[in-house]
């Protein structure tokens, strides 16, 4: 099943699978342009009598090209043609128009994102950062992690199934680029209206996408998050994180180092799927025919990437890697160009080796492709063999496909040049594809509107006051989309493989076991509120970086690094390019007063639908680590050891604050006023607090409060095992409201079993964390708030379960089209007024 | 006592399988797909999984892989073998089960922890456990749903050859709440859900997977006794 080229450096016109590789041109692609192809249809099929070459380029310089329809602007070709003193040829204009896409060379997000790495916080774990494949960080003397979260959205939008399982495989593929065996994954969601027809066309296509790829590369799916709002309408946000781990001395490198040695490509044929993916899908507005974009949307196959990562993971113990890139959007030009750039070496590619699904695909076809499932190796010459021989043990593809070349003699970085059946179609400077693209310091402006969504403050809002009014206002939000029982997806994942899932969803945050013999353990929480932000982005993101970093800290982790995915409307719009700008300058200084290095990420602008921008989703990860995991700490009440149970305390100062909160949003439909508070110091000291407790065993229970207040946690820690609640409010002037659906941000609510309770409250007052007595876990199945309403676990339960099924069971193979509809601007949460 | 576990191309919990083995105390060895050799095991385990993709149909293709040659012939002659959810469609595509599994009937992948009622204690892995003993056990899949003819699932009723039930809800639509089966012998047992995920606190909803692995330790202690293969015949 491998193929075996005679030598790196021959010509081989044929591989020994005996597939043509040499198609007339002209039977390369259809001659009437379909709709999706948009990257390379326009180029296909421009020369009858074979593909536009450089000698062609440099005979005909007035030649017209398509680079608008690429997505290039005029500016940027007259840019390329200096750099190559030429025109490029179709080929090389489709490599430039994909590197230089805003996903691929982040040109309007560079100059903000500078600040991770201006206010990076010492430390000594990170082994890589910003700018490989992903961040890496050493979690013991032998041992580290890996992780990243990215964004999958138009695919997803387009494509709910295809394009949320090769998000998954794609952030997988990532992590294994680092040396590291993926040991779980993640997957943050957010959807328009829940009631929405397309949201039933969207949600059960993404989360069965997720599960079929998933489950079937054996990942545990940990946790996540599921929120609805009307402004990700048209623009769901599938956003996913893969976590890996990995030997220290394991860490491998993209950089194609060693002249003479070898480009082999691994893994799955290519094929004319996901063509114009980043610079087709990613990085434009979303408009009607965003149907007609499917054939830019990749198809996943994970078996054959099980084959991959097992492979890989062999090749790296064999050491026989010198070099190594995963190929996920712009597929080989990406791969090829920046493993060359990184290393300074030149690169020589025979483009007709590649292994296809379709003899008939075009050379650029074959560089825009972003077929799944496919690694890029650089390994020496006497490995060959060895590497070829793994690839064929795993049944996976391996061909060489080029080789390194030298630097110029002058000691300026080599040069990139390919050819196909000996045509030169390619013959570039690799730094100006990976390094060199555009940078845009674009225009910012406070959006029109905020000073009166600020205004409109939530506080002022109507609100229950009797019991009764209270006890309807607990069911009614806990039966809410973004509130209620989450089963019905997360049971479509497989959260035991690999046997060292310690907690997984709905907890706080994932917690697994790294190694068995120590008990060395991580936990990771991924977070997000974009209504916090779209009130006010700075505060936004640190709220997500406060919440993230809180729900590891509960479990008892020590929370060290941050990954982020920044979901955002067009950066053409100084009013969304404020809030990022807005939003970065947030978490750089949230993580660098929290200490936690941002090691990697990934930037998804553009998720709008003709003028209305998605709130600006910052969505924040972060890893904690367990010297010993077995002292993790669960968010349900334990079934009471004594009679009268556990005693609850609410850790953290609960204030009036109940802008852009959950009951806001369910009870009137109401987004506007301030978000809350942020107190980073009170943060650690609560991480702090929380880690000494872990380690004294003082709590039995812990469970971190912020979407719903102080309500959603007791429902949610006494549904978890079964356990009622007897909770009274002290009088201290604080409405029992208020305490129920306040969201204020640096609490947690933790059961401490009797006789624990003089050392916890005499540690929280050590560390400077205000501790409120709010009552008992009991006996009996119900949730009592004193003086105020009972109500049955059971009530509690039916309310809280019913949601996600009446609205999505059953929908998942009714096969809905498209609808699209933007959100009302009037509506609160809608489009920004600008 | 050796516990074999098959790796085939898009086995999962191969690993967890080993390591279940290992924790009821027995060495586990890693058997290859490829390889048809045994080396000399005194059970096997066909772990969960996605061999080959479930391409064509699920365990359709395994059922042809090297390995799976020697482990016909050898369970024919009574060699103690577990298949757990990709490993119980492998035994029933290679015929050493009757009936096969289809989707689920809601046509969802799912997870959850599951409560059994063992049925069957006279099997090479079910003799620790005592008859109508409810279990916590992890399920997860996608075609998990047992189905067989009327006269099927009588025979098997009739013969005692349920090991195992669906009670509290049955996650995927099995007929009569099917969970596992056996063979006439008792030494061949296919099970829908994973006791490879129920063998420690830290991990597991229980305990209660370590049964399977503990009763094929004993049954094969009882065999080496007296001589006998193991299996379910002698008790």
């Amino acid at each position: 099943m491998t193929t075996q080229p005679e030598t790196a450096a021959s010509t081989g016109a044929e591989t020994s699978r005996g597939v043509p590789n040499q198609p007339p041109a002209a039977a390369a692609g259809p001659t009437n342009k379909p709709s999706g192809f948009a990257a390379t249809d326009v180029l296909v099929n421009e020369f009858e009598d074979g593909p536009d070459t450089v000698q062609r380029a440099e005979a005909t310089p007035d030649e017209l090209q398509p680079h608008a329809d690429l997505g290039l602007k005029d500016d940027e070709y007259e840019r390329i043609r200096q750099i190559l003193g030429r025109r490029p040829t179709a080929s090389e204009l489709a490599m430039y128009s994909i590197m230089w896409s805003e996903h691929c060379s982040y040109k309007s997000s560079k100059v903000h994102l500078r600040q991770f790495g201006e206010k990076v916080p010492a430390n000594t774990r990170m082994l890589a950062g910003i700018g490989e494949n992903a961040g890496v960080v050493q979690i013991s003397e032998k041992l580290a992690v890996t992780f990243k979260v990215e964004s999958h959205n138009h695919p997803s939008y387009v494509e709910p199934y295809q394009g949320a399982a090769t998000g998954v495989g794609g952030i997988v593929r990532d992590i294994l680029a680092m040396g590291a065996r993926p040991v779980a994954v993640m997957d943050p969601l957010r959807f328009g209206a829940a009631d929405h027809p397309d949201t039933a066309r969207v949600l059960p296509g993404v989360v069965a996408g997720i599960g079929g790829y998933g489950n079937c590369l054996g990942l545990p799916n940990i946790g996540g998050e599921i929120v609805f709002d009307p402004c990700y309408q048209g623009n769901p946000l599938v956003n996913a994180l893969s976590i890996g781990v990995l030997p220290v001395e394991r860490l491998q490198k993209k950089e194609a180092t060693g002249v003479g040695n070898v480009v082999v490509l691994l893994g799955a044929r290519t094929g004319r799927d996901g063509i114009g993916g980043v610079s087709v899908l990613a990085s434009a507005t979303f408009d009607e025919e965003a149907e007609q974009r499917r054939p830019s949307v990749q198809v996943g196959d994970p078996f054959m990437e099980k084959l991959l990562i097992e492979s890989c993971l062999e090749l790296y113990d064999a050491g026989l890697v010198s070099g190594i890139q995963d190929l996920g959007g712009a597929g080989l030009t990406c791969a090829l160009t920046e493993t060359a750039a990184a290393a300074g070496t030149g690169m020589r590619v025979w483009l007709e080796r590649v292994p296809l699904r379709e003899p008939s695909m075009s050379p650029t076809e074959i560089l825009a492709s972003e077929s799944q499932e496919r690694m890029l190796l650089i390994v020496t010459p006497e490995n060959l063999k060895a590497v070829l021989d793994v690839a064929e043990k795993w049944g996976v593809w391996a061909t060489a496909i080029g080789e390194v070349t030298a630097a110029e003699t002058d000691g300026t970085p080599g040069r990139l040049l390919i050819t196909w059946n000996d045509h030169v179609v390619v013959d570039v400077p690799p730094g100006s594809l990976a390094d060199d693209g555009p940078v845009y310091s674009r225009p910012l402006r406070e959006p029109g509107d905020l000073i009166l969504l600020q205004a409109d403050r939530a506080e002022t809002l109507p609100r229950p006051s009797t019991g009764d009014e209270l006890r309807a206002t607990v069911l009614r939000m806990i039966a809410s989309p973004n509130l209620c029982d989450k089963t019905w997806v997360t049971e479509q994942y497989d959260r035991y493989v690999l046997g060292n899932t310690v907690l997984a969803q709905p907890e706080d945050a994932g917690v697994l076991r790294i190694d068995e013999e120590t008990g060395l353990g991580v936990a990771l929480s991924v977070d997000g509120n974009g209504r916090f932000a779209r009130l006010d982005p700075y505060e936004g993101a640190r709220l997500a970086l406060a919440e993230a970093y809180r729900n590891v800290a509960v479990t008892g982790a020590e929370p060290v690094a941050v990954t982020d995915c920044l979901n955002f409307g067009s950066p053409e719009d100084p009013a969304v390019m404020w809030q990022f700008a807005e939003a970065v300058r947030g978490l750089a200084d949230g993580c660098q007063q929290l200490g936690t290095p941002v090691t990697g990420g990934n930037v998804s602008f553009y998720n709008q639908t003709g003028a209305a921008a998605i709130h600006p989703t910052p969505v924040v990860g972060v890893l904690g680590i367990f010297d010993d995991v077995t002292r993790r700490i669960p968010m349900g009440f334990p079934p009471p050891a004594k009679a009268g149970g556990d005693l609850l305390f609410l850790l953290g100062e609960t204030r009036q604050e109940l802008s852009g909160s959950e009951w806001a949003w369910v009870t009137h439909e109401h987004l506007g006023g301030r978000p809350p508070k942020v107190d980073l110091a009170a943060e650690q000291a609560l991480a702090a607090l929380m880690a000494r407790a872990s380690k004294s065993g003082l709590v039995s229970a812990a469970h971190d409060l912020s979407d719903g207040g102080l309500s959603q946690v007791l429902v949610e820690s006494c549904l978890r095992r079964e356990v009622g609640a007897k909770v009274t409010f002290p009088e201290d002037g604080t409405s029992p409201f208020v305490y129920l659906f306040s969201e204020s941000a640096g609490r947690a609510l933790v059961a401490v079993p009797r006789g624990h309770d003089k050392a916890f409250t005499a540690l929280a007052a050590e560390f400077g964390v205000p501790c409120t007595a709010i009552g008992t876990t009991s006996e009996e199945a119900a949730l009592d708030v004193r003086d105020q309403f009972t109500i049955p676990l059971a009530e509690l339960r039916e309310a809280w379960s019913a949601t996600m099924h009446d609205l999505f069971s059953g929908s998942a193979e009714t096969g809905r089209s498209v609808t699209l509809e933007l959100t009302d601007p009037k509506k609160p949460g809608g489009p920004i007024g600008s | 006592m050796r516990i074999g576990v098959v790796t085939f191309p898009g086995s999962l919990d191969d690993g967890d399988a080993a390591r279940a083995a290992r924790i009821a105390g027995a060495e586990s060895v890693r058997l290859w797909h490829g390889d048809a050799d045994l080396h000399g095991v005194d059970a096997v385990v066909l772990p969960g999984g996605f061999s080959y993709g479930d391409y064509l149909r699920c365990g359709a293709i395994a059922r042809f892989a090297p390995v799976m040659e020697s482990i016909i012939d050898a369970a024919r002659g009574g060699l103690p073998v577990l298949g757990i959810c990709n490993g119980f469609q492998v035994l029933c595509e290679a015929h050493l089960l009757p009936g096969a599994l289809t989707r689920n009937q809601h046509l969802h992948f799912r997870n959850r922890d599951q409560w059994l009622r063992v049925e069957a204690t006279n099997t090479a892995w079910t003799n620790r456990f005592t008859a109508g003993q409810e279990i916590l056990i992890p399920v997860k899949n996608g075609e998990g749903c047992f189905v067989a003819d009327q006269k099927t699932l009588d025979g098997l009723e009739a013969e005692g050859r349920v090991i195992a039930r669906y009670i509290r809800g049955n996650p995927n639509g099995s007929q009569r709440d099917i969970a596992g089966i056996t063979n006439e012998a008792g030494n061949v047992v296919g099970i829908m859900p994973h006791p490879e995920h129920a063998v420690e606190a830290l991990t597991g909803p229980s305990l209660d997977g370590l049964g399977f692995f503990t009763s094929v330790l004993q049954a094969l202690a009882g065999a080496s006794a007296d001589g006998q293969l193991a299996g379910g015949q002698q008790r």
